[in-house]
């Protein structure tokens, strides 16, 4: 159980003084290798903050972020990410994008090899018919597929990904969820999956961290999920397990957001207005009379 | 009221109105299955005759003006009897006592029809020089000496193709100046402070004055060797008024490459080189060419006056050379190149235009 990311004591605000605004704080997490990490979290509870630290867009404002071991000092390809809105670049192909990836990390192979390799993934994402369509010909689902296709063909040490899912619809959704899966438990890296729902946290990750809301985010509990893999959606609903897990994590956020939500003690005076009634009081009916 | 009175409804309007009702939503649906082009064509076709027919109308009526103040004139300077003969000179249209005013469409015309006889004929005056010369000229490079050239005067469509010239080095120049310039302007921000003010205060400098500069400088520069440099001087002055856009619009669009391209970039540890040219410059590509589309029609519009004033051949010496000659189909000869110029400035604006769909990745917006 090497680990692969330690976050120890880290903060993370943005701006400085009056303008300080913390996104998270002390952070103590431990990534272990080979394991499915997933970070469930509130709209706007620094997700993308966490991950950013790991991927190394960003540096931690307090504490410090080891990647075996060592600082994370910079993004690095070992550290693939799947970013929420796909960042895939218009201006080339399918092809093209994951190319980008390929011919970087491995411009020691011979442009035969990297052709295959980049076609091999394009394939295992199932686009090997639009290989050489631009990003604004495909829809939401295979743009994400793309985008899975760029990360996983460097073969990364470690899979980040950043609600990779959250803005297809629900049947795509699935479909791309059993995809990373299988892409996941073929050569068993390690994956930390950053999410908003719960389910799909249960469904694919072994362990469930939730993030409190900002500002100024910590992790909450842990929760581990002791189902048997291959997890079967259906079958899954049935057993007592997951119904546990997944009530202890919903109970522990709606907790939080309870108890997150402004309170006001004071009651508000309502002015003394009487409704309009039809009836002889009214000014349509006086003037009807007249 | 005492005297409630009734207007009879009279049936005949509203007859009208109900054929008119009948015949609407034909004529909408004729309208609708008439192809987009034609009704293009139509629309503009009508709106050519309606500018035509106001050109007609203020041609005459200037024409007028300038004809009667001529006759005035020379009756009160000649006495009425030449002012009598001035009008019937006026009257039989002869060129002598012709009102200079703004031409009639039709002499424009005219005018276009002379010009390229002029071309012809002084394409084939150039031929047989050609001929007669080849002799010589054999001879000559045998002796190492230089070509004897055709030094007549250059014609209408010559003219043309010189003004083309001009703009496309003075184009080349402002390009090979503004992107590289704008490239490292958008990606270093004390690059960009540092230039900012530069562009600020000299974006808004009049074409004129850049010649001037430019001319000092060549000048100087060009001491001791007998160079036409006029060519040069314009195509200089040209290429530093127009850059602006591609430099704004370069820097600007380098500047503000979605931060999740540069995110892309950076997760997979690209090289400066290829973050530029693989992310930054493709991203920026629909700005830079808005900004090339931009200083191609300012540099085809400064020429003019450029040429004008340098004294390089082109269309602008040649409107200002009509305009000084004051001969009787000097006016209809500028208008004519007002034209041609109007027109070369507008496939010169779709040309870029072709151009930039070509290479973006964004529609464009003609």
């Amino acid at each position: 159980m090497t680990p692969i990311i330690q976050f120890r004591n880290v903060s993370h605000w943005y701006g400085e003084g009056a303008s300080r605004t913390e996104v998270l704080s002390n952070i103590n997490l431990t990534v272990t290798e080979g394991e499915f990490l997933a970070i469930v979290g509130f709209t706007g509870s620094g997700k993308t903050t966490l991950v950013n630290l790991m991927t190394g867009l960003l540096q931690p404002s307090e504490g410090e972020v080891l990647y075996r071991g060592k600082p994370i000092t910079g993004p690095a390809p070992e550290r693939g990410i799947i970013f929420q809105n796909y960042s895939l670049l218009p201006w080339y192909t399918v092809y093209q994008n994951v190319a980008l990836s390929v011919n970087e990390v491995y411009s020691a192979w011979t442009s035969d090899q990297r052709d295959a390799h980049i076609r091999k993934f394009v394939e295992m994402v199932g686009l090997s018919h639009a290989i050489d369509k631009h990003p604004g010909e495909l829809s939401g689902g295979m743009r994400q597929r793309v985008s899975i296709a760029r990360v996983l063909a460097t073969d990364p040490d470690l899979l980040l990904m950043d609600e990779p899912l959250g803005a297809l619809d629900a049947l795509t959704r699935g479909n791309l969820q059993d995809e990373i899966l299988r892409i996941w438990s073929a050569n068993q890296r390690t994956a930390v999956l950053i999410t908003n729902d719960v389910d799909e946290g249960i469904y694919m990750a072994d362990r469930i961290i939730p993030l409190d809301p900002g500002p100024a985010a910590g992790l909450g509990p842990e929760f581990s999920i002791a189902l048997d893999r291959p997890r079967d959606k259906t079958a899954m609903n049935h057993d007592p397990h997951f119904k546990r897990v997944r009530t202890d994590i919903l109970n522990y956020l709606v907790a939080l957001g309870e108890s997150d939500r402004p309170q006001r003690d004071e009651s508000l005076a309502l002015p003394a207005i009487q409704p309009i009634k039809p009836g002889s009081r009214s000014f349509v009916s006086k003037w009807r009379r007249a | 009221m005492g005297h409630p009175t009734t207007t009879p409804v009279a049936p005949a309007p509203r007859a009208t109105f109900a054929t008119l009702a009948k015949f609407l939503p034909r004529r909408a649906k004729l309208a609708q299955r008439l192809p987009d082009t034609a009704r293009t064509l139509g629309i503009s076709l009508a709106s050519m005759a309606v500018f035509l027919l106001v050109w007609q109308l203020s041609a005459s009526y200037l024409y007028g003006v300038e004809a009667e103040a001529r006759i005035e004139r020379t009756t009160q300077e000649q006495g009425g009897d030449a002012g009598a003969e001035m009008a019937a000179c006026i009257a039989s249209g002869n060129v002598s006592c012709k009102p200079n005013t703004l031409p009639f469409p039709s002499e424009v015309v005219r005018a276009a029809g002379l010009l390229l006889a002029d071309h012809r004929a002084i394409r084939a005056k150039k031929a047989e020089f050609q001929a007669e010369t080849e002799a010589v000229n054999a001879a000559r490079s045998a002796q190492g000496l230089s070509a004897i050239t055709y030094t007549g005067r250059p014609s209408f469509v010559d003219q043309i193709g010189t003004s083309l010239k001009t703009v496309v080095v003075g184009f080349l120049i402002s390009l090979l100046i503004a992107v590289p310039l704008g490239v490292v302007i958008g990606l270093n921000n004390n690059l960009r402070i540092a230039f900012n003010w530069m562009i600020q205060v000299f974006k808004p400098v009049s074409p004129v004055v850049w010649l001037l500069l430019v001319f000092m400088i060549v000048k100087t520069l060009t001491l001791g060797s007998d160079t036409d440099t006029s060519f040069l001087i314009s195509s200089i002055s040209v290429g530093l008024c127009a850059m602006w856009a591609t430099l704004v619009n370069t820097s600007v669009g380098v500047s503000s490459v979605n931060k999740d391209y540069i995110n892309v970039a950076r997760v997979l540890n690209l090289g400066i080189g290829k973050k530029i040219f693989k992310v930054i410059l493709p991203s920026a590509i629909p700005m830079i060419f808005t900004g090339m589309r931009i200083t191609v029609s300012v540099a085809w519009m400064v020429l003019i006056a450029i040429e004008l004033l340098a004294q390089s051949p082109g269309l602008g010496s040649f409107v200002w050379e009509e305009f000084q000659n004051g001969g009787s189909d000097s006016n209809a000869k500028i208008l004519v190149a007002m034209f041609v110029i109007g027109l070369v400035g507008f496939l010169l604006d779709r040309l870029m235009f072709y151009v930039q769909r070509r290479v973006s990745f964004e529609t464009v917006v003609a």
